[in-house]
Parts: C-alpha cells; sequence; structure tokens
C-alpha cells in the first residue's frame, strides 16, 4: 500500500535578498502522521512552515500539496492551518466566534457552524467557554481555543509554530499527551515546530533534525536518539559524551587508549571517528571493575539520577547519570555494552549513512540481542 | 516619596478647578440669568422652543456629522494604505504637517484659491466650463473643514491600523478568509478604536466651528459655535450663549458615550 503524501518539498530553496535560508530541502509527508521539525532558532523552520502555509513562495524547486504544485495557491485557499507561536486569536471575537471564523468565512450554515465548534470545543475540553472574552482565558486554554479554531477546519495538515514555548512545564507536558493523543484519534498529519528536543521524541512519529538551512537528518525518536548521524545532531538530541576514536576494524573502535566491540561498521580501517555514548548507559562500578576509569570531579543531584562529570586517563570528559551516588575525588569504574557504543563517521551524507546502518548495526544489533544483552530500547 | 508625589499633582489639581470646574459652573451659572440678571428658566425655555435655536442646532448636527464622514471616508483608506508603506512614519508626517500651520493662515489660504478670481476658478475658465461661485456656499464649507479636520481623524485611525499584530491577518489568511474577508472581519473591527477617538476628536470640534462659518461659509451656515459668539459679543446675552454653551457640553457627551468602548478587556497588542 501506498501512503497518500499530503506535502512534497522538491529541492526547495528559499532566499531573502542575500541570504539563503533554506538550502535545497526535500522531504515528504505522509497522511496520519506526526512529523517535528527541530532545530534552533533561525535554522529554516519557521519558513518551511510558511511556505507550506503559503505566507511565502520557493525561490526555487516545488512546494506541492496533494501532488499539486502551490506556488500560485493563496493561504486561503489551502486545506492547511496552523497554530501560531503565540496563538494569533482575535481579540475582539469570543471563543466562540474565534473558532468559528474559519467555518463562517465558508460561509457553512449556521446550524452546522454551532454544532461543528460545540464538538471541537468539547475535542479540546473547552465545552463551557464559548462566551469567553480571549483576554478572560489563561495561556493554557488559548493553546487549546488556537488549537480547536485550526482543527474545526478539518485540515489535511495541522502546522505546530512552537505551540508550546509559551506555557509553563507541567502544562506542556500535559498538552504534549494532549497534542499527541488528539493527532492519533483525528489521523490527521501534525508538523510540529520546536526547539525542544524533548517535545520532540516525545511526540513525534518521525524527526527532522535541521541545522542552517538544511535538514541534517530524519528518522524516529529511536533512531535519531540512537544513532545520530554526526556531532551536531548528538548534541542537538540529548546530552551525549562525544569522544575521538579510531575505528580498528569493522566491529571494533578504539577510543580511551583501549580497543572496544562495537556494532558499527563499514568504516576504512583506521579512520578517525566520533564515537557517542549516552550518559545513562554508563553505568558506574568500581574502578578495577569498569572498561574504563574516570575521576569525579563534580556530581550534581538531579532529582531522578545524579549527573557525574570525571575524565579518564586520556583527558576525555565524561558525563553519567546514575541512580548511584559516587564523590568528587573518587575513582569510579565505568561499564557500557557494545550496542551503547555509537560511531559517527566525519562529514558522512545522511544516504550513505542510512546506508551503512541498515547494513552493519541492524545486523550486528539483532546478533547481540540474540545473546541475551539486555538492551531497552 | 507619597509626599513628593502629591505636589506633584498639586498643579494638575489646579488647572482642572480653574479650567474646567469653575468655567463650566460660571457657565451653568450664566444660563440661569436672564438679561437684566435675575435667576430665570427663560433661556433653556426659550432655546427649546424656538425654532431658529433649534434648526441652528440641527444644522451644527448635520454640517459636523458630513464633516466626519467625511474626514472618515478620506482617512481611513489612507491610514489603511499608509501603515503598509515601507516609510509610513515619514508620510504620516507628511500628512501631519499641516496641523502645525496656523488655522486662520490655512484659512486665508483657501479664500485665496476659491475666490472668483482663484485658482480653481482660473482652471474652471481654461476648461470651458467658466468661473463659478465657490466662497462662501455651504461645499466650499465642508470642503475645508475637512482638510482642516482630516489630519485629526487619520493619527488615531493610523495608530489603531498600525498596532494590528501582523500574525492576526496571518491567522485570517490561513483560516480561509480571503483579503476582503480579511479585511471586514479582522481588521475593520480591530481598528474600530481608533475610528471611534477619531469620531471624538473631529465631531465634537465640528459642532462648533465657527471661524470657518464667517470666513469660508459667508455666514450661510450657522453653527452652534457661531451663534454662542454672536450672543456673548454682539447681542451681549450672556445668559443664552451660556445656555447654548451647556447644550453643547450635553452633545459632546453624548458623542462620547455613543463612541465609548463597548466591550471590556478588547485590547489590541
Amino acid at each position: 500500500m501506498t501512503e497518500e503524501i499530503i506535502v512534497s518539498f522538491d529541492q526547495v530553496e528559499k532566499k531573502y535578498e542575500k541570504e539563503t535560508v533554506l538550502k535545497t530541502i526535500s522531504f515528504d509527508l505522509e497522511k496520519g502522521k506526526f512529523y517535528t521539525l527541530l532545530g534552533p532558532s533561525g535554522c529554516g523552520k519557521s519558513t518551511i512552515l510558511n511556505l507550506i502555509a503559503g505566507f511565502a513562495s520557493p525561490s526555487s524547486g516545488t512546494v506541492s500539496i496533494l501532488g499539486k504544485d502551490t506556488r500560485d495557491t493563496p493561504p486561503n485557499k489551502r486545506k492547511i492551518n496552523t497554530v501560531f507561536q503565540d496563538y494569533a486569536l482575535f481579540p475582539h471575537l469570543n471563543v466562540f466566534d474565534n473558532v468559528a471564523f474559519g467555518l463562517k468565512m465558508k460561509k457553512m450554515n449556521k446550524e452546522k457552524i454551532k454544532s461543528k465548534v460545540t464538538e471541537t470545543l468539547k475535542l479540546v475540553r473547552l465545552e463551557g467557554f464559548e462566551n469567553r472574552d480571549i483576554a478572560e482565558m489563561s495561556g493554557g486554554q488559548k493553546q487549546r481555543v488556537a488549537i480547536a479554531r485550526a482543527l474545526v477546519n478539518e485540515p489535511d495538515l495541522l502546522l505546530l509554530d512552537e505551540p508550546l514555548s509559551a506555557l509553563d512545564l507541567k502544562l506542556r507536558t500535559e498538552m504534549q499527551y494532549e497534542l499527541r493523543d488528539l493527532q492519533q484519534r483525528l489521523g490527521i498529519t501534525f508538523l510540529f515546530v520546536t526547539h525542544d528536543q524533548e517535545e520532540a521524541l516525545a511526540m513525534s512519529d518521525e524527526i527532522m533534525v535541521m541545522k542552517e538551512g538544511r535538514i541534517v537528518q530524519t528518522g524516529t525518536p529511536n533512531a535519531v536518539y540512537d544513532e545520530p548521524i554526526n556531532r551536531y545532531v548528538a548534541d542537538f538530541i540529548g546530552e551525549s559524551n562525544i569522544v575521538r576514536g579510531r575505528m580498528v576494524r569493522d566491529y571494533a573502535v578504539s577510543f580511551a587508549g583501549k580497543t572496544f566491540t562495537c556494532v558499527d561498521g563499514g568504516m576504512q580501517p583506521d579512520e578517525q571517528v566520533d564515537v557517542v555514548i549516552r550518559p545513562e548507559d554508563l553505568v558506574l562500578t568500581e574502578a578495577e571493575a569498569g572498561d574504563i576509569q574516570i575521576f569525579v570531579q563534580t556530581q550534581l543531584f538531579r532529582g531522578v539520577h545524579y549527573e557525574i562529570m570525571g575524565q579518564d586517563d586520556a583527558g576525555n570528559d565524561w558525563m553519567v547519570h546514575s541512580t548511584r551516588q559516587s564523590e568528587p575525588g573518587r575513582r569510579v569504574g565505568l561499564t557500557f555494552d557494545p550496542q551503547d557504543i555509537h560511531i559517527m563517521r566525519i562529514n558522512e551524507t545522511e544516504e550513505a549513512f542510512d546506508e551503512r546502518i541498515e547494513q552493519f548495526a541492524t545486523a550486528a544489533y539483532e546478533k547481540t540481542s540474540k545473546g541475551g544483552a539486555g538492551q531497552d530500547d | 516619596m507619597t509626599k513628593e508625589r502629591k505636589w506633584l499633582a498639586v498643579p494638575y489639581h489646579l488647572w482642572i478647578v480653574l479650567f474646567v470646574i469653575v468655567p463650566v459652573m460660571l457657565l451653568l451659572f450664566q444660563s440661569f440669568r436672564g438679561l437684566d440678571g435675575s435667576f430665570t428658566l427663560v433661556n433653556i425655555q426659550t432655546y427649546f422652543t424656538s425654532r431658529v435655536y433649534l434648526t441652528m442646532t440641527l444644522q451644527s448636527f448635520f454640517y459636523a456629522f458630513l464633516i466626519t464622514v467625511l474626514t472618515l471616508l478620506i482617512s481611513y483608506p489612507a491610514a489603511y494604505f499608509l501603515a503598509q508603506t515601507r516609510h509610513k512614519q515619514f508620510w504620516l508626517l507628511v500628512l501631519i504637517l499641516p496641523t502645525w500651520m496656523n488655522i486662520l493662515l490655512k484659512t486665508y489660504a483657501f479664500i485665496g484659491i476659491l475666490s472668483q478670481t482663484g485658482f480653481v476658478n482660473q482652471g474652471l475658465n481654461f476648461i470651458g466650463i467658466g468661473a463659478q461661485q465657490l466662497l462662501f456656499t455651504p461645499l466650499s464649507f465642508l470642503i475645508v473643514a475637512t482638510y482642516i479636520e482630516v489630519p485629526f481623524m487619520l493619527l488615531p485611525v493610523f495608530n489603531a491600523i498600525d498596532e494590528i499584530d501582523g500574525s492576526m491577518i496571518k491567522a485570517s489568511r490561513d483560516l480561509g478568509a480571503g483579503e476582503w474577508q480579511t479585511f471586514a472581519s479582522v481588521i475593520f473591527p480591530l481598528s474600530l478604536s481608533g475610528v471611534r477617538s477619531g469620531i471624538q476628536a473631529v465631531f465634537i470640534p465640528s459642532l462648533s466651528l465657527f471661524m470657518l462659518t464667517r470666513l469660508i461659509a459667508g455666514n450661510r451656515v450657522i453653527t452652534l459655535g457661531t451663534a454662542i459668539e454672536q450672543n456673548f459679543l454682539v447681542t451681549q446675552n450672556w445668559g443664552m450663549g451660556s445656555t447654548m454653551g451647556i447644550v453643547l457640553v450635553l452633545i459632546m457627551f453624548g458623542v462620547m458615550f455613543l463612541t465609548r468602548r463597548r466591550r471590556k478587556g478588547v485590547t489590541v497588542r
């Protein structure tokens, strides 16, 4: 079965005067999935939204919606709605009229508008708020109104432009669950833009990590987290220990003065690589029992875990997330499993990366997990 | 600290008492005095029974209304397009600049432009229509009064339109509204606060324009302003003049009431 493609970018470039904000972007958004564009501010995420919504047109390349080139389609003729960062609710209209706005523009009859708005307000748990003024609503409620106002139009694609950034932490987590739940219940494609990696990991089917106008890596949250393509992605998504290493041969990497078994391959022998190990994959042991030994420098209590910073004999810094306590000044050992070691080639393209991962990591992963090494995925 | 603040408020309180409360009380007091200085209600009675005064009031109202509508019709589109131009502050300044000039100067300039041998009639002669009587007609009064009042409408309307967040327009387009629908259901309602201020700033002074009625309309238009001036300076009937002054104050309150903000919490960010 071929999935229905909602939006497709083909070699899209966007220039503003002399500055190129998007550099040859290509991707497809399939129906019913939750996509996230993740990247720091100014990386071009919002430009992609503007191109899809119709507030900007590409300098070159094509943006197609449901297979049709959109160059001449104004925003109001696209079956795509947006939840704006600052909500952009109309202050002169009450909650009902805000949500009804899109339907009124379509000249739908009053009865139908009423039932649809009521239904949608119920969906975002705002029944009974119909006659409230926007100014009377809290941040979280405004957020829901904005979502309802977009969803009531039954768009093919919902664009969400950092919609949670103005909310406090607790509300934000709550909304993450709700958004994910809404998306799965309605089956509408979501394109969510954020600079918050936790949001991206929690909600998405697929994450597109952006850097300076390019999509650096696309993949499921697990794939992007476990197999970051390069130092940038590894650093941006979660905390990581990145150390310089050398590929001895396939499935063997040398770093911190020792050679370890790993699950990656496909590099040149003796190739210089970056080695990533997530802080939570490192297990604290007695110094002698560890794969590597570190000298603990600082320890921070983070609530769920301790964050321990230390240095090994080769001078590499290590961050460990452990539920066990240590002590600054102590020498401790760290152990880790082969599949916790992730190797990144320097300057590898996404295509080459995907191909190599396909070939080596999967095969090796299956091999090791059959061996019973309990790796939770 | 609070003591110093209190001292800072003294000029304000003095101003309010000396130039607002006392004059209005005096006006009220005068309006109950007859020509002989005795306390009487005859002024009010005369005002509301005399055909002359009532017609004059209606006429003032009518002209003030026309002037307000005309300034709005000119200022709204101007403000709308101004808010979208690149150097809007500069163009706004250009349009506001005439208010820096003395009103008498501007009026005399119009006498020159509209007179029998003036610029407009020269033009009309040239294209063969021939000179028309322009000066001392209600039409010239409307033109000049509108010209003078336009900046006072333009400024608040421009500010209101300019303050509308660009994301409102984006949201409207995103929800399927075309350009015209966006204007009618988002931009216009959100700019109403400016329109209201503009109406207050134009309608109320227009009720009592008296210099223009004489210099431009040649007393063919008589507004309440003219009548008050006549009562105070010519017929020396201060009681009647004051009564009309009070009526004018009441009308102003009425206009303020009609153009007040109706809904609480409507703010345009």
